[in-house]
């Protein structure tokens, strides 16, 4: 491969926050070492994924490499691996975070720092891996450049006074970046004559060759035809491929200690070579492996039905696909009334959820129904068992329940302070517990709540964004559980309670929160021939009742000649229409329906 | 040999409804003439095609056929005569607006050969007819029904619009019972339909037009059935009445799904299977035709499938409904073999009603016709 000594070789993430521009600075280190001409990038490069680039945020890790002539003369292998911005994604940071000596800290030099960021500073940090802060978007009129580093060294205590000043957008100073990865981040250690011990820190299934493991070499070499070891599942393979990844798949003869790069083994089977695992040399394996990383917990569940016309297998097919390089991702099948056959599948968060029904959606062409997201409740029943309950419909009878828990995080929400009146009536809203607020500046606090996650997975990050114009940002963790007055709420729509709306809310939001579906239900659902009552009920009891009025109309008055096409054609769109519903008895409810229920309310 | 119907569209106006979607120009006087040659022309370039067919029906629209000089209409009818086969006992139609009309043009109309006409009235109420950006008053429909009368027409149409800007109820009432006490052979009774890209359109979306409740919109198409009904009137089509032996046969043709040639700007044609359209833009119009080529812009190829589907949407708006026995003769399977199971799914919700030999949608059906006719899609 390359005949560059380990001493050459720096091994880097990037930290920052959704839209501080780390796709757009990958590009132009990129660029700028040369790999790809300006004209073949589409931007963002590292984006793989369509979805990634649409919603400008790095999903799946993926690691980069680039060769740079620095100014001492010499040239240097930098390895760039991805990682997400996303407080859901914490997990996917410190996977590729263990793969690197350092990690490039971005900051907004408008914005400051953000909570999102802070968070997987502090990941970085536990790593002990080297932050080189870069300030980025500095030709923007509002930056505010000395500000922000001062910030930086008050808020984490790293040195920001060698930080590049750099704007990505228009490729201002990325030489200074790449020289400060070159001086700053250590090189790998590790001997190439060690047995082999190897990081698995992502992986991808390709119809051709099976898994393809991206992978961080600690110590040994590995290459084709090896016998190799993963330690955690005992499964034995021989190389077939080993590569490193410039724009593209490039086979090498080896890798070594200090090298990141990718490997196939003819491994057919993901649970075989699962992310976080070590991989050794069968014939001569290491004593221990590497740490990996700590077991991934969804916090939040959900339904997922195939929609109108698509198939339960398929949909099971695809879920096992994306977990091959989603770890996070756990579901199993389960029935629902409503929606038929589907599956119950566990989430880092909400985002998470959205990303796997899109990721369904493009990637798979499959349509699916997503039904409301719920934490995990435990029920302690009356005769002193607990129950981790995450399916509404599996709660027990109240006269069954002892008491609920239900699950807290503390949250730090970081904002210019105009806005702490109104993230203080917000938090106070969701129930949140105040705990205190931090100055981080004169015009910045952040502010630490104790909040219930049902609240937070509901409609907070909306709500938040939408009460500070987007200014505010959050990050959470978990805390724990705490006893809470929890009930069921259920949508009868028709007369008919309909499994896939039932919620687990607190009693004091649950007159507010039945009203508003029913509500919005009765925007989203169609008229009928015949009126459809929609109610929101606790047990017996009707806590909010809406009335979609029977339909008296639906024909054209004119049809002659030239109409007879259009009039087809409009018939058919509205077919089209009929076909994403959902028949739930005799009422059509259009699949926007399950997702309505759990939008951001204005009002 | 076959029987054909033709369309000829006039796309001229001395002004322009505010409801109105049709292709249409105001202020283009001095391209008629050039358009009524390229009419000519259109009609000769299918005159070899069409030997074997012989016209049963025509209709002039638009438009306001009746805006330009009637010796243009005069001159496409007789190149019609000159050079296609055509039925003895031929329906020939053209739309008027009150207050384009005089002796001396429905004189030179009715040797043309036309024998049926439609006036657009749209309704009797002078402040509405205002608000449609209709230029005409009540008034002016009397004088040009009584000239329609003396000159000898003797089966005259009349299109209402209900469902109007600011009508209530009693409004569209009283436009019902004067017209029939006025005698009309034929009433085309439309609810008003807000087309997109009409300033209609826009002060809709702005919340700016007062339009009556659905509820009380339905109330009224009822009692003027019912009405209607009383008075002597057949009604044949969802927005079609007719004193018996008047029904219009050309839309007749189109709602049984046979075959036509429409010609001038934007026209729509049916014939061998095929379902074309001209060009909309009058320039292209003229131009494709002054280099002796068709202006037509598309074309859509008609399976049987969805004829069938086409033959029944459009069979299920006329009030009789589906004749079995017609269907089975014309695609040689039974109608219940193809929709068994949309017709019970319909008979059962209380749309569709079916004898030994109609299949027709109820009262409730006609209301909701397009939730029927969708299933009847392939």
């Amino acid at each position: 491969m390359h005949n560059i000594k380990q001493e050459n070789i720096r091994n880097f993430s990037i930290i920052a926050h959704i839209d501080h521009g780390k796709s757009t600075l990958a590009d132009r280190l990129i660029e700028q070492t040369g790999m790809l001409t300006t004209r073949e990038m589409q931007s963002q490069v590292l984006d793989n994924m369509d979805l990634e680039r649409e919603r400008g945020i790095t999903i799946k890790l993926k690691a980069v490499q680039l060769i740079y002539k620095a100014k001492d003369g010499e040239d240097y292998i930098l390895n760039l691996i991805d990682t997400p911005g996303h407080v859901d994604f914490n997990y996917e940071v410190s996977r590729s975070l263990a793969a690197c000596e350092g990690a490039i800290l971005i900051i907004d030099a408008s914005q400051g720092i953000e909570a999102q960021t802070l968070a997987n500073v502090y990941l970085a940090l536990d790593q002990d891996l080297e932050i080189l802060p870069v300030i980025n978007k500095i030709d923007l009129p509002s930056a505010r450049p000395d500000e922000v580093k001062r910030e930086v060294e008050d808020i984490i205590g790293i040195d920001c006074e060698d930080a590049p000043l750099i704007s990505a957008k228009e490729g201002i100073n990325i030489e200074g970046v790449l020289e400060a990865i070159v001086n700053k981040v250590p090189a790998p250690q590790g001997d190439p004559q060690a047995p082999l011990k190897a990081l698995i820190f992502d992986s991808v299934y390709d119809s051709y060759k099976g898994v393809i493991c991206y992978i961080r070499v600690f110590e040994g070499t590995i290459k084709p035809g090896m016998q190799i070891k993963m330690m955690a599942t005992g499964k034995e393979f021989e190389v077939t491929e080993v590569g490193i990844n410039t724009s593209k798949h490039v086979v090498v003869d080896k890798l070594e200690a200090g090298d990141v790069g990718f490997i196939t083994a003819s491994i057919k089977n993901v649970k075989e070579a699962t992310v976080g695992d070590t991989i050794t040399d069968a014939e001569n394996p290491t004593p221990e492996p590497l740490p990996g990383y700590k077991k991934v917990v969804p916090m939040v569940y959900c339904g997922i039905y195939p929609a109108e016309g698509e198939d339960f297998n398929t949909v099971r097919d695809a879920l096992e696909k994306l977990q091959v390089n989603d770890a996070a991702l756990v579901f199993e099948p389960e029935t629902s009334a409503a929606l038929g056959f589907g599956f119950r599948c566990g989430f880092l968060g909400l985002l998470h959820m959205e990303i796997i029904q899109e990721r369904l959606d493009r990637e798979f062409d499959l349509n699916v129904i997503t039904t409301a997201p719920s934490v995990i409740y435990k029920v302690t029943t009356t005769d002193g068992k607990v129950l981790d309950i995450q399916n509404p419909s599996n709660l027990p009878p109240p006269s069954e329940i002892e008491y609920m828990e239900e699950p807290i995080v503390t949250a730090s929400i970081m904002t210019p302070t105009d806005y702490v009146g109104a993230i203080m009536e917000l938090c106070q809203n969701k129930r949140g517990t105040f705990l205190n607020m931090e100055y981080l500046e004169e015009t910045r606090v952040v502010m630490h709540y104790e909040l219930p996650l049902n609240e937070v997975i509901y409609d907070f990050f909306d709500a938040l964004k939408s009460k500070t114009r987007g200014y505010a940002s959050l990050d959470y963790e978990l805390k724990g559980y705490q006893e809470s007055n929890l009930v069921k709420l259920d949508i009868l729509i028709n007369g008919e309670a309909v499994d896939a709306f039932s919620l687990i809310v607190h009693e004091d939001k649950a007159y507010d929160r039945g009203r508003s579906i029913a509500e919005r239900l009765r925007e989203v659902i169609p008229r009928h021939q015949f009126a459809v009552p929609i109610q929101a009920a606790i047990g017996s009891k009707i806590i909010a009742r809406e009335t979609i009025r029977a339909l008296r109309k639906d024909v054209l008055a004119k049809c002659y000649g030239g109409d007879i096409s259009r009039k087809r054609k409009l018939l058919e769109k509205q077919k089209e229409g009929k076909k994403r519903m959902r028949q739930i008895g005799s009422v059509e409810v259009p699949q926007e329906a399950f997702l309505t229920v759990l939008k951001y309310d204005e009002k | 040999m076959e029987d054909l119907s033709i369309y000829i569209h006039i796309p001229f106006c001395n002004s322009k409804c505010y409801y109105c979607d049709f292709i249409s120009f105001t202020g283009q006087e001095n391209k008629v003439e050039a358009y009524i040659s390229s009419l000519i022309t259109e009609l000769s370039l299918y005159k070899k095609d069409l030997k074997d067919y012989k016209i049963k029906t025509i209709f002039i629209g638009g438009g306001t056929p009746s805006a330009i000089d009637p010796i243009y209409i005069y001159r496409v009818l007789d190149y019609l005569y000159s050079n296609f086969n055509t039925h003895e006992d031929m329906e020939v139609s053209i739309e008027l607006n009150p207050g384009t009309l005089s002796l001396e043009k429905l004189n030179i109309y009715k040797q043309a050969g036309i024998n049926r006409v439609s006036i657009g009235l749209q309704t009797f109420n002078n402040n509405i007819l205002g608000s449609l950006g209709r230029r005409h008053h009540a008034e002016e429909f009397f004088s040009s029904l009584d000239m329609v009368k003396e000159v000898g027409f003797n089966n005259i149409n009349v299109d209402l619009i209900f469902g109007l800007p600011d009508q209530n109820l009693t409004d569209g009432m009283i436009d019902i019972t004067t017209l029939v006490q006025l005698g009309v052979h034929h009433i085309s009774y439309y609810s008003l339909i807000i087309e997109p890209n009409t300033p209609m359109y826009k002060w809709h979306q702005e919340g700016k037009l007062h339009l009556m409740d659905e509820d009380s919109e339905r109330k009224l198409y009822h009692q003027v059935k019912e009405f209607l009904k009383y008075e002597g009137y057949v009604h044949y089509e969802i927005s079609n009445f007719s004193l018996d032996g008047y029904q219009c046969k050309h839309n007749m043709v189109y709602w049984n799904i046979k075959p036509y040639l429409g010609v001038g700007l934007s026209s729509h044609s049916y014939l061998m299977g095929k379902r074309f359209w001209n060009t909309s833009k009058l320039n292209d119009y003229l131009d494709s035709l002054s280099e002796g080529n068709l202006p037509v812009e598309d074309e859509e190829l008609i399976s049987k499938e969805i004829e069938i589907a086409e033959y029944c949407i459009f069979g299920l708006r006329l009030i009789q409904g589906i004749n079995k026995r017609e269907f089975f003769n014309r695609f040689g399977v039974d109608l219940r073999d193809i929709y068994g199971h949309t017709i019970e799914k319909h008979k059962k919700a209380g749309l569709l009603i079916e004898d030994d030999r109609y299949l027709r949608l109820t009262d409730r059906g006609l209301d909701l016709a397009n939730l029927v006719e969708v299933d009847f899609l392939p």
